[in-house]
């Protein structure tokens, strides 16, 4: 690679006047080069066995461009020193470095300032967050926190935590057949005693894209907090918290090509600023005695001790990767493989997508009459085809379907419709090896 | 490269789609349920046990080929036998599926269970092959309850 500016140049074909015949012909829709894509990502060139790596597993985590690899090893072997301590010219560089991706979250998510972002370690933590300091003083006995059938065991658990800790009561807002989560089933369970409303953006599991502007604008007129599990939005569609209206929106970095074990908060100001600190330690305080301690104001209140710095600048740079890729491309891509991709699917005898959402997003569950997912996810790896087969941290959603497990196949910006043929050659070959 | 069908055996196929002992013996009085976090995979597991062997065991649930072979496989091997018995089958079956360095499986003691060597090519499936174990360890043990393989 030359550099990453210079590549990144190469990734976003104009439309107008760009007529490469074979380019345009592989990826009708799309705006967006792959092939130039696919070159940014090292992990796509290898084997495994003997096959190509065929990689659709972006929803568990995405692969990562050379660009963050790049800025995660410039971390270590450059910029290495803690962060807000100490003025040598090391911590000065790398403080520069985790605070400009701190504005980058900013950009990404259109939160009005940077003192609203909150660098965790993922959505999980995020979540955690505002169960405990947000919620956990705030409820009693006949509140009620709302979630949706399509959770992720994420904004699950901690949210039954907090019921028991305070009394307050877990209810579930259902879906639909098709796996959609309407405004008016939200509606049907929505009352005085929310107090707080906990949504996924996308569904893990299905794809399913949730309305949640609709959902957020229905529990602000009850007087409840909504927060928005955005792990499997941010990587497909441009996020807006102000036009959305959300109290709080989690975000993992490593399912925007980032690495793993760095992620972000958004909170409103006024709700971080009320809030008690999550984890007391370093960096948090203003002053410490041991008869008081003050603490530093949002974010730095929920930061205590040394964060991965590595992680988040990595972060930083897998937005900035993204965004010069373009949401609208990137969307327009994804969705003509989704389109691709099911109808492929659904031409292999005794497969059924579950999860039939009008709007989804970069995923595709499915079954097969002649195997378990756990068999077909073992053959379709011999195959060198990666899905996540499983109950995808989502079990109400496998009950709600009366399976254990699906096979999931899910995509990224690197995905083309020669991965779809070979995952549909691959479950052929199930077909033949257990039919 | 292992192979598919060191994985899958034609033994393993044929228990997967026709699992044997199937359903529950009559007059159990030995009970655990397995299940996977992993995977969602659960079965239940019934036996009787007279003058101190089984008698009679048989299985229920929902699982992959591997594991419904497993179970289906290990209730037929175990008639009969007593519950260290069955430990000490077991003891050989684990090295077998787990590829554990230095211990050679005993094939003899194995017979037909001999067909799961292949899952040692496979670490991400040896709990689905020893789900059905682990269970019916824990029935014999008469602890009842839940066994899970994390």
């Amino acid at each position: 690679m030359t550099t990453r500016a210079t590549a990144a140049e190469d990734l976003t074909r104009e439309a107008a006047g760009d007529e490469r015949a074979e380019g345009a012909a592989a990826q009708a829709l799309g705006a967006i080069d792959v092939e130039a894509i696919r070159r940014e990502f090292p992990a796509l060139d290898q084997t495994v066995g003997d096959r190509p790596l065929v990689y659709l597993d972006s929803a568990a985590t995405a692969l990562k461009p050379r660009a963050v690899i790049d800025a995660v090893t410039e971390i270590y072997a450059r910029d290495c020193a803690n962060i807000h301590r100490g003025v040598h010219r090391l911590s000065q560089r790398a403080t520069e470095r985790f605070e400009g991706a701190r504005d980058k979250v900013r950009a990404l998510l259109n939160a009005p300032t940077s003192q609203e972002i909150v660098l965790v370690r993922g959505t999980t933590e995020a979540i955690n967050l505002v169960a405990q300091s947000y919620a956990r003083p705030r409820l009693g006995p006949g509140d009620e926190i709302l979630v949706t059938e399509l959770e992720h065991h994420a904004n699950i658990v901690p949210w039954q935590i907090v019921c028991e800790q305070t009394g307050a009561e877990l209810v579930v807002a259902r879906m639909t057949d098709a796996g959609e989560v309407t405004a008016d089933a939200v509606e049907a369970v929505l009352s005085p005693k929310t107090r707080l409303v906990a949504l996924p953006h996308v569904s893990n599991a299905l794809g399913t894209v949730l309305p949640v502007r609709r959902i957020t604008e229905l529990a602000k007129a009850r007087g409840a907090a909504v927060l928005v599990d955005g792990a499997q939005a941010a990587p497909h569609m441009p996020v807006d918290v102000q036009e959305l209206g959300c109290d709080f929106y989690a975000i993992s970095g490593h399912k925007l090509y980032g690495p793993t074990g760095a992620g972000a908060l958004f909170g409103r100001r006024e709700l971080l600023d009320e809030m008690p600190p999550y984890q007391g330690g370093g960096e948090m305080i203003r002053t410490v005695t041991f008869e008081k301690t003050t603490y530093a104001p949002a974010p730095t209140k929920f930061e205590a001790g040394t964060p991965d710095i590595a992680g988040v600048v990595g972060v930083g740079a897998a937005i900035d990767f993204v965004r010069e890729v373009g949401f609208d491309a990137l969307a327009a891509h994804e969705r003509d493989l989704m389109a691709y991709a099911t109808e492929a699917l659904s031409s292999v005898p005794g497969v059924e997508i579950v999860g039939t959402a009008r709007d989804k997003r970069a995923v595709v569950s499915f079954l097969m009459d002649v195997a378990h997912p756990h068999d077909i996810g073992t053959i379709v790896d011999m195959e060198g085809v990666a899905i996540r087969t499983g109950h995808h941290c989502a079990q109400p959603i496998m009950r709600r379907f009366g399976v254990a497990a699906t096979a999931r196949a899910s995509f990224g910006m690197y995905n083309n419709r020669a991965d779809v043929d070979a995952l549909v050659r691959a479950l052929w070959r199930v077909r033949e090896f257990l039919a | 490269m292992s192979d598919l069908r060191d994985l899958y055996q034609e033994v393993i196929l044929d228990h997967g789609k026709r699992p044997r002992n199937f359903r529950f013996p009559e007059g159990a009085n030995r009970e655990s349920e397995g299940y996977n976090p992993l995977c969602g995979d659960h079965l239940t597991l019934k036996a009787r046990v007279e003058d101190g062997s089984v008698s009679d065991v048989g299985f229920q649930g929902d699982g992959c080929a591997i594991s419904k072979a497993a179970a289906s496989t290990m209730t037929e091997a175990v008639k009969g036998m007593t519950q260290s018995e069955i430990s000490e089958l077991f003891d050989s079956y684990h090295a077998l599926v787990t590829g554990a360095d230095g211990v050679e499986p005993d094939l003899d003691r194995l017979g037909k269970l001999a067909v799961f060597a292949g899952v040692s090519e496979f670490p991400m499936r040896v709990k689905c092959a020893t789900l059905a174990w682990h269970t019916l360890q824990e029935a014999l043990a008469g602890e009842g309850g839940t066994v899970s393989t994390e």
